[in-house]
């Protein structure tokens, strides 16, 4: 596949823009489908894998009108239904055809706090895009409309041109609220809450805000500054922040109302407890859960290895366990901190991979090598109990299981030596268990999860809670969407 | 950010600071600890135990040795310097009852954290013994500050240069013997002095809590890079400890991995070391 690069696709884009200006008003449907689908400007794949910068680089403004003139604004506007947090999709394209994009911005921002962001990370092909009828007509889902895209273009304009407004705060109440947690979650609970004129204290555990992305979703997919943009917009509110505070043992969450007069609390502490195989050689030497490998990365700038004091491991080639998001993160680092070889193992086949369709390829392009129908078995150390190689066992696909998907049978006699010197473990976070272990009045279920009604409020007075540490390891929109929830229910609570 | 209100050279690279933490002191509890960091850019998060606590002043004490990086540039910080992160209290607080007769092993530098431990066991009715041990006796610590709290204080070197000349096992080993025996040890020391100790007391069935100092990263469960294996589990040291059973801990796997970094930062620290010479040569 060549790579185009994005003068080439802005220039192929104009091309097509000048065709269609002409009659942009009286475009039918059947033009419309005829439009070429926008190809996403990225950095070059050789070159991208050895820098920390983003790579998808963002449509141009008239890459972004082509691509909005191909919605054909269906009636039943199926694509809402497959967005969590319902933007309406097509009056936004629309604005974003017209070259309005203040217009644009806008109307997405009825439903959605985080734009430049979900539209950089959202699962959309399994979500808006999935069931766009454009995409339907021309039978594939890639050829959907790129709303993903599109929001992220509006949204990064709002922001390159310093267009930002801090949404109207209400008179002061009189009340306060406290968010454990600063992952998107809690930022959109900050928010909300604090349009209506309570004071908001985040804390947070890490010395910066963001929660998994700044500390999880590496620099090359979710730059920091575009985080930081946002916490900006809270602090511009009046939203205080309280770093370096660990409630449950800093402070007890019951204390937080008992002592520190907060009125009420939501819990947005994300997964955490990372998960292990429980197989043989796990805590050698060079065997990393996927979350401290991006956390050093990341958070602790370990990338840099000149001026960060954190250390990360030196590797030649790395085994990747795991087939999600996370698995395509660390296995793409990995590659960037300068392993030679990376291997993604992965139990099942390629197509029941939950990992996005577009990390996938962008991994594939960036020299990743993937082992389908592969597991782990086994770790081997040397005599310094450092990681040697891992032995691997083949599998087929037998019978679908509960969740649909057809189950990975070993193939017995199968085994083979994959030869490593590290192994990253992304197959799944459980539950932090910290608030849960020390605010008992809390309920959680059995992997920990907090057990909320359909207000998000938990089964302690005055609390509620959303996002990952609710719903296990999920999205962001779909955290995002819990403290919509959250924060309209604490806001009830409080003008009653 | 967190005041520094004093600074004391305990030994040649040991020293005490403390350090104003209003929250941590009102919270904290006998074996419990902070993660501290020098730069929210580029720095690294550390864990040290709590010392001490004065809940009035509103400050904690922290000892530590200068091993590398952050223990060095810590060291040269000064009493009205500012630390920018100090998060804590941390890890569970140490089981403390009244269980009869406790014995306290503090290896070098673990006597810091022992002290308020042994404290604590003392104030809850127990018979105390004491043990403290180091290489020599300039590394030594806190040794007055435990007599004042030590129903017995044994004090050991390992070339003899103070105290007795003997590793910390030896004096174990006998009180193990007596009749009746410790109805509990706890060891805080360098891994390999903590391994000792449980082996020590193993064959006598006397129940060993040791505190383990795994490498760590973020100290709320997410990370994992401070698992060690205790018995047929994986404990998470953040977490699930710091304290266990010592006679169920891999120190083994614990050690090797502890020196999953030794060589990236023998590195750094010499290539700094290297710099700075070079600066001064130049200047
Ligand atoms: C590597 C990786 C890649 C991912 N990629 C995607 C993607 O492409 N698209 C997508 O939609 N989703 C992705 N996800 C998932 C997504 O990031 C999460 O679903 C989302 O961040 C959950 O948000 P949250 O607000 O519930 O919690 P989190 O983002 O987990 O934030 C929780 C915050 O709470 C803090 N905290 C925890 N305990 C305490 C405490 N006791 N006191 C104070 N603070 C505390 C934590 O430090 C953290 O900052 C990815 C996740 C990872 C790890
Ligand atoms: C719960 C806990 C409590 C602790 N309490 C104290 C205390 O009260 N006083 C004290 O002096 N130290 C204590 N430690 C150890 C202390 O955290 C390390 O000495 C420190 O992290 C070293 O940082 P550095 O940047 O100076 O050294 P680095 O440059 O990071 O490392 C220098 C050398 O120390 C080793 N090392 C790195 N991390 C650790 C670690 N966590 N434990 C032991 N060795 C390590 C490395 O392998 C390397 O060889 C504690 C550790 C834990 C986990
Ligand atoms: S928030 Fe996500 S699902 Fe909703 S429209 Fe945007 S990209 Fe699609
Ligand atoms: S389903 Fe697709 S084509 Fe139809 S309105 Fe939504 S985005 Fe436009
Ligand atoms: S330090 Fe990260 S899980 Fe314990």
């Amino acid at each position: 596949m060549s790579h185009k690069t994005l003068e080439e696709l802005h220039k192929d884009a104009q091309k097509v823009f000048n065709e269609l200006k002409q009659n942009a008003d009286s475009l039918k449907p059947k033009d419309r489908i005829k439009i070429p689908a926008q190809e996403m400007p990225a950095q070059d794949p050789v070159e991208r894998a050895t820098n920390l910068e983003e790579v998808a680089l963002g449509y141009t403004p008239i890459q972004a009108m082509v691509e909005a003139m191909r919605c054909i604004q269906c009636k039943n506007k199926p694509c809402i239904t497959g967005c969590p947090v319902q933007i309406d999709i097509p009056r936004f394209i629309d604005e974003v055809a017209k070259g309005d994009f203040q217009a644009a911005i806008n109307v997405i921002k009825e439903n959605s706090l985080l734009p430049a962001i979900c539209g950089r990370v959202c699962p959309q092909e399994t979500q808006c895009q999935e069931v766009c009828t454009l995409g339907k007509s021309l039978k594939d889902v890639d050829k959907a409309v790129a709303i993903g895209r599109l929001e992220r273009f509006v949204a990064d304009w709002e922001r390159e041109q310093g267009k930002i407004v801090p949404p109207k705060v209400k008179p002061d109440t009189g009340k306060k609220v406290a968010i454990v947690g600063s992952g998107p979650a809690g930022l959109v609970v900050a928010a909300d809450v604090r349009r209506e004129g309570h004071a908001v204290t985040i804390f947070e555990a890490f010395h910066k805000m963001g929660g998994v992305m700044v500390y999880g979703i590496p620099e090359f997919r979710l730059p920091n500054s575009i985080v930081d943009t946002e916490i900006s917009t809270l602090k511009a509110m009046g939203v205080e922040f309280k770093t370096n505070f660990v409630v449950g043992r800093t402070r007890k969450l019951t204390d937080l109302m008992k002592k520190d007069g907060f009125d009420a609390v939501f819990v947005g502490t994300g997964a955490g407890l990372p998960m292990f195989m429980g197989i043989e050689g796990e805590n050698l030497v060079g065997v990393f859960s996927a979350n401290e490998y991006l956390t050093r990365a990341n958070l602790m700038r370990a990338f840099d290895r000149e001026q960060s004091d954190t250390p990360i491991y030196k590797s030649k080639r790395v085994a990747v366990l795991g087939g999600g998001n996370v698995a395509m993160d660390s296995a793409r680092m990995a590659k960037r901190l300068g392993a030679e070889e990376v291997f993604v193992v992965y139990r099942r086949t390629e197509k029941e991979m939950p990992a996005r369709v577009e990390e996938v390829a962008h991994a594939k392009e960036e020299g990743i090598v993937f082992h389908f129908l592969n597991n782990a078995k086994r770790i081997i150390g040397n005599e310094k109990g450092r990681v040697n190689a891992m032995e691997c066992l083949k599998y087929e696909l037998g019978e679908p299981d509960a969740s649909g998907r057809r189950r990975p049978v070993v193939i017995e006699g199968s085994e083979f030596i994959l030869d490593v010197d590290t192994v990253i473990v992304a197959i799944g976070n459980n539950s932090n268990p910290l608030i849960a272990q020390t605010t008992p009045e809390i309920e959680t279920n059995k992997w920990g999860n907090i057990v909320v009604d359909d207000t998000q409020k938990t089964k302690a007075d005055r609390v509620f809670a959303g996002g990952d540490i609710v719903l296990g390891a999920a999205t962001v929109i779909l955290a995002m969407g819990e403290g919509r929830r959250a924060a309209e229910s604490i806001n009830k609570l409080l003008a009653g | 950010m967190s005041k520094i209100v004093l600074k004391k050279q305990l030994s040649n690279d040991v020293y005490l600071m403390k350090l104003a933490c209003p929250l941590i002191a009102e919270e904290r509890k006998a074996g419990q600890f902070v993660i501290l960091q020098l730069n929210n850019e580029y720095g690294e998060r550390i864990p040290l135990t709590i010392a001490d606590a004065n809940e009035q002043e509103g400050t904690i004490t922290i000892i530590f040795q200068v091993v590398g990086k952050t223990t060095t540039d810590l060291a040269h910080m000064n009493e009205g310097d500012e630390i920018t992160t100090v998060v804590g209290p941390l890890g569970n607080p140490t089981h403390i009852e009244n269980f009869g007769t406790v014995v306290c092993v503090g290896g070098g530098i673990g006597v810091a954290p022992m002290h308020p431990i042994a404290k604590a066991f003392k104030e809850a009715g127990n018979h105390v013994i004491t043990i403290i041990g180091a290489r020599t006796k300039d590394l030594i610590i806190l040794e007055d500050e435990m007599k004042e709290i030590a129903d017995e204080l044994i004090v050991c070197t390992d070339d003899g240069s103070y105290g007795r000349k003997a590793l910390v096992t030896e004096p174990l080993k006998e009180i193990c013997e007596r009749d009746p025996q410790p109805n509990r040890v706890i060891a805080i020391g360098p891994p390999i002095m903590m391994k000792f100790c449980s082996e020590t007391t193993r064959p006598y069935k006397v129940y060993t809590e040791v505190s383990l100092n795994t490498i760590m990263v973020d100290v709320t469960g997410m990370c994992g890079g401070c698992r060690v294996n205790v018995g047929d589990e994986v404990k998470f040291v953040c977490v699930d400890g710091p304290e266990f059973d010592g006679h169920k801990v891999d120190f083994d796997n614990m050690m090797a991995r502890l020196n999953s970094y030794k060589d990236i930062e023998q590195e750094k620290h010499e290539c700094n070391l290297d710099k700075q010479a070079k600066a001064k040569q130049s200047s």
